[in-house]
């Protein structure tokens, strides 16, 4: 399961721009085959925790070190909808496509702030510690011109993002909409047969 | 606010990093300790270094001075923690050393080992902020089911409740302003719906904006962020907020109000915050959001838009530049990461000129308002004090470019427009008098200073 999602992610990492315009089939293909088997959790195995098995509900962890998101550990009902799969998959989707572009600003912006500083630095005729071994930095009107290029570098990126994200966004909150009204209705109907008994 | 007495930021901490790897008595104490309380016997506990968040203390026993750093915990809320959450990172990335790379094999180029080096040292200094900055619950797996008693913090955090207040009293203001009898039903009623649609809008942003929302330090921690609520019911949440919100504008109070209501929720989701990350000017988009609730205060009361509705608007409407420029001054790293267009980023220049232009605005827009009947003439003369120390400032701010000045502009902000708008309604014309001008040219002076509801 697990290699059927690192594949998955293989095929995203080697799109070009985003990630969001490539369907995800490998990995909608993965959760299928384990959601075969009855109230299994996914995903778990690459994020170190498991949920008690007890639990019916979904899990979410502290912020990834790279990307800032909180990592969802999602629910297999035993007798899951297919609306409900459609609802957890494209959640899946969203989650890993956020990720995956989050990871990768964060340390592109790392990278290049640090080349920035050194590159400052030397020009500047300093080293990148002074000589109590603390590391010298720009103050931030220096970093400025830094910012600045960085955020009109990654400004289409961006664009393309936004976009996907408030479609994403969109589409699951429907989604959830409808397998709320679903199992809304489903309660009402189960409730007036045990009345009628 | 003690930035008076902080000493430079570097030589206090380069002191107390020497402190810490040498571990010898002092040698020299950076600032001027503040003795705040005796804890027993000769033990002289003083702040050593002052900051929001971190404090250092200095113990002294037996004159020998010794240090003991103790970072105090994130979970004190506090009404400054965009300002605030900044600079616990700063202060991090001073304090830490990073861990000294692995020793390279020798087959390695130089620059390869270089740039590794550098690569390690950041990943080790990044990883050692985030990790500082969460609590210990942070850290941990949470069960994403919702809790009935944690239900109204989520809401309110939801909704921003304290900006939904501030945003309720410019509303107030302005129906205050408005110079009719004073109806206390209409008036509740007016602030009730305002409050229900600004809950509904903040509500909305907070939906479209969550992984932008992690990837700031100000924002991490709200609600949908934190997976406490589900974004189904932070929709049903703004739609049952908003709809009854406008209704009760539209109905109880005038159709107008309403308008304006819909109009202002439409624009704060639909165009301010989508337009966030597309171009910088967001920024007026906001100013405008942030400009009309008093407007719709005014039209509540008078059921028209007057050139006093469009005054007050337009005095909310230049306060949010110095408000929101120097705010956004000192979070420039994380609007470039994350992808938001603000001038503070992109045109710093500009950025700074409109702040200060702004601020001298507000005196004209003081002196404007006797002109249109809304206040007497004491107004804009009382005024001028704080409305020239704001510009001071935002002057400052011009010029030094940096981040105290920007950060005393902002704080000027906060308490600014509250102080603007209390001397607004003490000067407040009554109506009574304006039908009588000719009594009011006699004697104006005594009776405009008398606080008065007509």
């Amino acid at each position: 399961m697990a290699a059927a999602a690192a594949g998955g992610l293989g095929v995203l990492r080697s799109g070009d721009g985003c990630c969001c315009t490539h369907r995800v089939l490998r990995l909608a293909s993965s959760s299928s085959s384990s959601s075969s088997v009855g109230g299994e959790r996914q995903e778990s195995a690459g994020l170190g925790f498991r949920p008690p098995a007890h639990s019916c509900n979904d899990w979410i962890g502290p912020p990834d070190k790279h990307s800032n998101l909180r990592p969802v550990i999602f629910y297999v009902p035993p007798e899951e909808s297919p609306l409900e799969r459609r609802l957890r998959e494209a959640r899946q989707e969203a989650q890993e496509c956020n990720q995956h572009f989050w990871a990768r600003q964060n340390r592109a912006f790392r990278q290049e702030k640090e080349e920035f500083i050194y590159s400052r630095l030397k020009a500047k005729g300093l080293e990148m510690r002074d000589k109590t071994g603390q590391k010298a930095t720009l103050n931030a009107e220096e970093m400025a011109d830094f910012y600045k290029d960085f955020l009109s570098k990654n400004f289409r990126k961006h664009m393309q993002y936004n976009r996907d994200w408030y479609k994403r966004n969109f589409a699951i909150t429907f989604l959830m909409g409808q397998v709320a009204l679903v199992r809304a209705l489903r309660w009402l109907r189960w409730k007036k047969k045990n009345i009628g008994n | 606010m003690s930035s008076a007495r902080r000493c430079p930021a570097r030589r206090a901490l380069a002191g107390l990093f020497v402190w810490h790897l040498k571990n010898t008595g002092v040698q020299r104490i950076p600032c001027h300790p503040v003795p705040l309380f005796r804890a027993g016997g000769d033990r002289l506990i003083t702040f050593q270094y002052f900051n929001f968040l971190k404090r250092m203390y200095v113990t002294q026993y037996n004159k020998d001075l010794s240090q003991r750093a103790k970072p105090k915990s994130d979970s004190v809320a506090s009404p400054f923690s965009e300002l605030q959450q900044l600079d616990q990172e700063k202060r991090v990335l001073h304090k830490i050393r990073p861990i000294s790379p692995v020793q390279q094999p020798l087959s390695e180029t130089p620059s390869q080992s270089e740039s590794r080096e550098r690569e390690s040292a950041v990943e080790a200094e990044d990883l050692v902020t985030p990790v500082k900055a969460e609590s210990k619950d942070d850290r941990q797996w949470k069960e994403m089911k919702l809790q009935l008693e944690d239900l109204p913090g989520i809401l309110a955090r939801l909704s921003k409740i304290k900006l939904t207040a501030l945003v309720v009293s410019t509303a107030s203001a302005g129906f205050a302003m408005a110079p009719v009898p004073f109806d206390l039903t209409c008036f509740l009623l007016a602030s009730l719906g305002t409050g229900l649609a600004s809950c509904a809008a903040n509500s909305i942003n907070q939906f479209f904006e969550v992984p932008f929302d992690s990837n700031m330090n100000r924002t991490k921690n709200r609600p949908l962020v934190r997976g406490q609520i589900s974004p189904l019911l932070a929709v049903c949440f703004a739609a049952s907020c908003g709809v009854p919100g406008i209704a009760l504008l539209t109905l109880g109070v005038n159709p107008l109000t309403g308008a304006l209501g819909a109009f202002n929720i439409f624009l704060y989701t639909c165009c301010y915050t989508p337009m966030k990350r597309m171009s910088i000017a967001n920024t007026w988009v906001g100013a405008v959001v942030g400009a009309i609730p008093p407007v719709m205060g005014w039209t509540a009361a008078t059921g028209s838009l007057d050139a006093g509705a469009l005054l007050l608007g337009g005095i909310l409407y230049s306060w949010q530049f110095p408000h929101f420029n120097a705010l956004s001054w000192g979070l420039r790293e994380d609007y470039s990461r994350g992808g938001y267009c603000m001038m503070s980023v992109t045109h710093p220049a500009l950025c700074r000129r409109v702040a200060l232009r702004h601020c001298l605005a507000l005196i004209g827009l003081s002196t404007a308002a006797p002109i249109l009947d809304i206040t007497t003439w004491t107004f804009p003369i009382i005024s001028l004090p704080i409305n020239l120390y704001i510009s001071y400032l935002g002057f400052r701010f011009y010029r030094d470019a940096d981040r105290s000045s920007s950060r005393k502009l902002f704080f000027c902000s906060l308490w600014h427009l509250p102080m603007l708008l209390l001397v607004m309604f003490s000067c407040k014309k009554s109506f009574l008098e304006k039908e009588d001008k000719g009594e009011l040219l006699s004697g104006s002076h005594g009776r405009a200073m008398e606080m008065r509801l007509p």
